[in-house]
């Protein structure tokens, strides 16, 4: 690991002070860093993949009491807040399963101890080009160089929202629950907060996969606001891996219903570990609503979301499991008490 | 040239660490090699040394590090509390899980100078007289190791494991120690001495 400053902030708006930014590269590459768990960043630290000169350590905010809150607009949850306190809450696991569900099912009791939510959103991709410096071509870590990963081994790389300049997979699954219930993410920056639509905050690839969001490099994410809606209740993560329990997802399914008699009113639909980004399927919401949630229906609903993929050999097979995957969710779904 | 047993003779206690160290010094390897693999990619920070007071097993230790110092060297490197494994160093094997706040964490993903709150690591877990805590015990009751390298973390682990409450049943055990790894494969015998030690806790 290289050698860097390090400022232990001691809130959030001393942490944006602290993270002011003398150069013009996007947050991956910017010279400050913010520590909060630190399970991702000091991995790619001591990968030399990240190189922060200075550490502006706000694992300190974890212990803040603002952190999960109920009213009648729904959940709020603080960025500080650990995925374990989240997990864990009886609330949370009663009113918004797929929360719950979709932290427990990622890392370890360890890791979950430790990382924050807002850390976990921005948690980096798992792809081993990318996570390995012998690799010289990697467009999100020396943007430019080429990508590996295109003809290379990529068995768990996105079908979904790829470039000809990375098809590296979006590693997380908090994201896709946030996404599929239409959450606010709360940014606070040196000229002020803002609150903009979760599902905005990352963006694909294209030409420039070094920028994975629209954060400037001396925001903070502070809290998410999740809408209440009759489908919360109703809803669930379905994670396949290739081992049972910590690991990533080669395809995911984060689903939300509002049913009536068996008929979807609406149906909220996220896909994990297929995409580059955290996949909102409105293609197959439109496919679902107002018709009965049958298998039938439910195949043709995913048939719609996976309808325009590219996938590069290793990972011809993740159309057909992602498709499986998501109609497994929404028959399971349909199953759970409102 | 002196052999060995000259090399020991000034240690009182002889651990693997202290053979392995006067191995080093017997035959003029500068020990700073054996440092420098503690953190690839080493080079001099610019960044001055900090100073960080570290309450480890109830005893107050302080410490001046380089901020790069993870809580896992400092426990190893620094205070000599070798008990804790270094695996992986990356996150995904458990072997260096310690209590922070009462709450178990990987001690290769914490930096020591971030650190506020007291740590419990293996070494402080049997009582003074030497008496061994449960999770200890059922651990050599149930045979679940086999070389012994994944056990600390995981004797610690299971030890939050159960007070977390998630120790219900070998499903939830398993679901719930899914960050250590065993690459002797002793999960069976793990899972039966978490359900001896829970079951010893909770009569005791």
């Amino acid at each position: 690991m290289r050698g860097f400053e390090y400022v232990r902030a001691a809130d959030p708006a001393d942490a944006i002070h602290a993270a002011r930014q003398t150069s013009s590269a996007p947050p991956t590459l910017a010279p400050t860093q913010f520590l909060a768990g630190g399970t991702t960043l000091l991995d790619l630290m001591k990968l030399d993949i990240m190189r922060p000169t200075r550490v502006v350590d706000i694992s300190g905010f974890r212990n803040r009491t603002d952190g999960i809150a109920f009213d009648r607009q729904g959940l709020h949850l603080g960025a500080f807040v650990t995925m374990a306190e989240a997990a864990d809450h009886p609330d949370i696991r009663r009113d918004y399963p797929i929360i719950a569900q979709s932290l427990n099912l990622a890392a370890s009791a360890q890791i979950r101890n430790m990382a924050t939510l807002g850390g976990n959103v921005l948690q980096r991709t798992r792809c081993s080009y990318f996570r390995d410096t012998s690799w010289q071509a990697c467009n999100k870590r020396s943007p430019g160089s080429g990508c590996a990963a295109l003809r290379g081994l990529n068995r768990k790389h996105a079908v979904l929202g790829t470039s000809e300049n990375c098809i590296a997979t979006y590693p997380g699954d908090f994201a896709q629950a946030l996404v599929a219930l239409g959450a606010d993410i709360e940014i606070a920056g040196p000229s002020g907060a803002r609150r903009v639509k979760f599902e905005d905050l990352h963006v694909a690839p294209d030409a420039h996969p070094e920028i994975e969001t629209i954060l400037n490099p001396d925001e903070l994410i502070t809290g998410f606001a999740v809408p209440a809606g009759p489908w919360t209740r109703r809803s669930l993560y379905l994670k396949v891996r290739d081992r049972e329990s910590y690991e990533f997802a080669l395809a995911s399914a984060a689903v939300a219903l509002d049913l009536h008699d068996g008929v979807v009113n609406e149906a909220r639909i996220a896909l994990g570990g297929v995409a580059t980004k955290p996949w909102r399927a409105r293609e197959a919401e439109a496919a679902l609503k107002g018709r009965a949630l049958s298998e039938a229906n439910a195949r043709q609903a995913a048939e719609a979301a996976f309808a325009t993929t590219k996938t590069h050999g290793h990972n011809d097979y993740k159309p057909e499991l992602g498709r499986r995957t998501l109609v497994r969710a929404l028959m399971q779904a349909a199953t759970v008490e409102a | 040239m002196p052999n060995a047993h000259d090399a020991l003779s000034s240690f009182s206690v002889i651990t693997r660490r202290t053979i392995l160290s006067s191995t080093a010094a017997a035959s003029a390897v500068p020990l700073t090699m054996t440092r420098g693999q503690a953190t690839p990619n080493a080079e001099p920070s610019a960044a001055p040394p900090l100073s960080v007071d570290l309450v480890v097993n109830n005893r107050t230790e302080r410490l001046i590090i380089d901020s790069r110092t993870t809580l896992l060297d400092a426990l190893r490197e620094h205070l000599n509390l070798t008990g804790t494994k270094k695996g992986c160093d990356h996150g995904q094997c458990g072997a260096c899980t310690v209590h922070v706040g009462g709450k178990r964490v990987l001690s290769c993903l914490t930096l020591a100078v971030s650190i506020r709150e007291p740590i419990a690591t293996i070494e402080g877990l049997a009582k003074q007289d030497g008496s061994l805590h449960p999770m200890q015990q059922a651990f050599i009751d149930q045979d679940a190791f086999q070389c012994g390298y994944c056990t600390p973390g995981q004797i610690m682990s299971a030890v939050a494991c159960v007070k977390e409450g998630h120790a219900g049943s070998d499903a939830e055990i398993r679901e719930y120690m899914s960050g250590n790894l065993c690459r002797c494969a002793a999960y069976p015998h793990i899972v039966a001495a978490i359900k001896q030690a829970k079951s010893a806790t909770e009569s005791g």
